[in-house]
């Protein structure tokens, strides 16, 4: 009974060790969110609980729309909802509440509405709280034309990848002498192989067929070129992914011409700021556009990119459009892809239908009347 | 003030044109007045390159497409007996030294005038060999690149209606070249913003605006995160603005500006900005209105004026096989000859292009059709031959 004790211990053991992690991506950073990229279940088979920041202005009634959707869908999703402000630490550092902190440490996957920031607060945005809290170094835009909602741009289906933690948004700029002000921007080597890293898992995970460097490295020699360098090592280890490179006006250029051309797209900050909101304007804006955003030690938070919207909140007029595609986003990282596309299949049908859309699609319905709509034909997909 | 109105009467003497607006300079500018007055008055002027009624203009073939549609511009002025004559300077870009671009710069100095394809910028090269086009600039001090994006009628595009002036700051900002490695895998590039160039590039950018008869001038920046270099860029465009009461002022933040050009471009009028922005949203323009054969661009400096394609593009894929579209180049030159008071044949060449643009057969690979440079350049002559004056009346 010793020896099948041992027997049965040893094959549990190298069971564990063979479905363990994936080839170079050992570090723990990619634990739980790649593992669960990978397609496994939970083997618990418990739902997973995900923070939910529902945010400001029409956060709350969007989120709930989210929450009532996902009910529908029967989504093993538990949600654990926290507010965000900004309070003073020991040491007279802005932070997060303590509660919040701990709640997405532990559950990892957070989807979060929109955060407004009073001017002359006195203390940084929010986001960017939330960005150096957590290290979230990748904002991962995808740019999917709806059916239903016509744009002058049909079959766009790319997604931009952007460092979201140095590069222009450094914040550090200077008064050299009156009347000239000089500002840093700065590339290091860890976030742009940290980038580039990320770039290839995700085409790798999502079936994209190639990755373009977007950069400006004939103006930016060293800069863009040490970012450059980066992603042509990683790229070495990504033989199945085509990797090319493209100077920024080029994409601007062909973006606007031809955006079929594009699948996935990494960059620095800034040019990641400006090409991401360019691709979101080709889709229909930031109402419909999802985004996530992927930081150290498997942290991930989904969020909306849109504004309060402060003049609708509480009217039952908000589109809750974007909070639900990154919510499907975020069903996808972890691995539930079942869900997230009858989630998602369902809010583009109720979209092509045309019949019940808000205000800002088109429309003139509630925002309960189209999530209820949602929720219908989720049911009925069953 | 002895001085203010003598300079307001010389210069109501040398440009009565521009003689009015002098006036507001004075008046909204509070730095060096005297500075920017005395530059002002020798603004603009066409160079005086000029022996027996002819123009000399320095022509820097450049690399990929840029020597072929420079020699097709060359076939149409000669065709149209256009009194200039092209001095041809080559800069080699695989070369690390200097020297070629520097006799450029020489000859650009002496002729005042140049029509040029873009050098490309090797950057699997050291990082201490800069890029020529930038180099140019900086030298020459072409501090306002300006480009006039328009739907032209015989284009397709997805958005109609398009006009929209771009004028964008071209000596500084994230162009300054200057960068750095402190500490081994960590480099830091210096963005460089400058109050007199900021206010420079918005006083042109709102003479420009009420010479054409454009009423609003939109300013694009990143304020919010580089509070200090944008909000310095937008603060001097906010005092420059003060000096214009009959032209509206507003600003954008730089991606909302791009997400409202694909949407909605028309928008917008007249826009001003730092370099970087401007690279992007010139180029985001050109593709708007059909891409970048279509637009033609100028670089602005106090002495001198260099004419190219607006989105500065090398077409090394398309070189040598005659499918590259000769429209930006031709309205270049077109420009060119409108910068040199040349105003008949610039009109005359100009309208034969938009004619031949009408014809969706002549159409290049670029808007969507199967023609050949060739063949475009051949029709455009043919239409000057047909419409154009007799050379007995030049």
């Amino acid at each position: 009974s010793r020896g099948r004790r041992v027997r049965s211990l040893s094959r549990t053991l190298v069971r564990r060790w063979s479905r363990g992690k994936p080839d170079g991506a050992g570090e723990t950073r990619w634990s739980r969110g790649n593992q669960m990229e990978q397609g496994k279940p939970d083997a618990r088979g418990k739902p997973d609980t995900v923070t939910l920041i529902p945010g400001d202005g029409i956060g709350p009634e969007i989120s709930s729309a989210v929450m009532k959707i996902f009910e529908a869908a029967k989504a093993p999703i538990r949600w654990e909802e926290r507010n965000v402000t900004a309070i003073k630490g020991p040491g007279g550092r802005w932070m997060i509440p303590p509660d919040a902190k701990e709640s997405m440490d532990r559950n990892k996957i957070g989807l979060k509405g929109p955060l407004k920031t009073p001017i002359a607060a006195g203390h940084p945005s929010m986001n960017l709280l939330l960005r150096k809290t957590f290290d979230l170094y990748a904002n991962v835009r995808p740019c999917i034309s709806i059916e239903g909602y016509k744009t002058p741009y049909t079959n766009v289906d790319l997604v931009t990848i952007r460092e979201n933690t140095e590069g222009e948004y450094s914040g550090i700029e200077h008064v050299i002498v009156e009347g000239v002000v000089q500002s840093i921007k700065l590339i290091t080597e860890d976030a742009s192989r940290r980038i580039a890293e990320y770039a290839f898992e995700y085409a790798r995970n999502n079936q994209r067929s190639s990755v373009t460097a977007v950069h400006k490295a004939n103006i930016m020699r060293m800069s863009d070129g040490l970012f450059l360098r980066k992603c042509r090592e990683v790229a070495e280890g990504y033989k199945d992914i085509k990797f090319t490179e493209m100077y920024l006006d080029t994409v601007c250029l062909n973006m606007v011409q031809d955006p079929t051309q594009f699948d996935v797209l990494v960059m620095p900050n800034l040019y990641g700021d400006i090409l991401s909101d360019l691709c979101a304007g080709l889709i229909g804006g930031l109402g419909v556009t999802p985004s996530g955003n992927i930081g150290a030690n498997g942290v991930a938070i989904f969020e909306s990119v849109h504004g309060t919207a402060p003049d609708i909140a509480g009217l039952d007029m908000a589109n809750p459009t974007a909070l639900l595609l990154s919510a499907v986003m975020m069903l996808r990282h972890m691995g539930l892809h079942d869900y997230g596309n009858k989630i998602q299949t369902a809010c583009f049908d109720t979209i092509r239908d045309k019949k019940v859309l808000t205000k800002d699609l088109g429309g003139n319905s509630k925002c309960s009347e189209f999530t209820a709509d949602i929720c219908r034909r989720i049911q009925d997909l069953d | 003030m002895a001085a203010h109105s003598a300079v307001l009467s010389m210069s109501k003497i040398i440009n009565p044109f521009w003689g009015g607006r002098l006036g507001n300079t004075v008046k909204c500018c509070t730095l060096s007045s005297m500075q920017l007055i005395t530059y002002e008055m020798l603004m603009l002027q066409p160079p005086p390159a000029k022996y027996g009624g002819r123009h000399t203009v320095t022509l820097i073939p450049g690399d990929g497409i840029g020597p072929e549609l420079l020699n097709h511009v060359k076939e149409v002025f000669r065709f149209s007996c256009v009194p200039v004559d092209f001095e041809v300077v080559h800069v080699n870009s695989a070369l690390e030294s200097e020297d070629d671009i520097n006799n450029a710069i020489t000859a650009i100095r002496r002729n005042g005038v140049a029509l040029k394809g873009n050098i490309e910028t090797n950057h699997t090269m050291a990082p201490s060999v800069k890029s020529r086009n930038n180099l140019l600039r900086t030298s020459l001090d072409l501090y306002a690149n300006v480009m006039h994006c328009q739907s032209l009628p015989g284009v397709q595009t997805r958005h109609k209606n398009i006009d929209i002036m771009i004028i964008r700051e071209n000596t500084e900002g994230e162009y300054s070249s200057l960068e750095h490695e402190s500490v081994s895998g960590v480099v830091e590039c210096l963005k460089i913003i400058t109050r007199n160039n900021s206010l420079r590039i918005a006083d042109y950018a709102f003479r420009l605006a009420r010479e054409k008869g454009r009423s609003r001038v939109t300013a694009v920046h990143k304020a919010n995160i580089m509070k200090l270099g944008d909000g310095l860029f937008l603060q001097c465009c906010r005092e420059v603005a003060s000096g214009y009461p009959d032209i509206t002022f507003d600003s954008m933040i730089v991606d909302n500006t791009t997400m409202q050009l694909v949407s909605k471009p028309q928008q917008f009028d007249v826009m001003v900005m730092p370099n970087l922005y401007g690279n992007v949203v010139s180029n985001v323009c050109a593709g708007l209105v059909g891409g970048p054969g279509l637009v033609p661009g100028a670089n602005y400096g106090r002495d001198y004026a260099v004419f190219e394609t607006a989105t500065r593009n090398t077409g090394k894929s398309i070189a040598g096989r005659n499918i590259a579209n000769p429209t930006a180049m031709l309205l270049a030159g077109c420009m060119m000859l409108d910068h040199l008071r040349l105003y008949d044949y610039a009109s005359m060449i100009r309208n034969a292009i938009l004619t031949t643009m009408n014809e969706t057969r002549l159409h290049t690979a670029d808007i969507g059709g199967q023609g050949t440079t060739s063949e475009v350049v051949q029709s455009i002559m043919r239409n000057i031959q047909s419409k154009g004056p007799l050379t007995t009346d030049l």
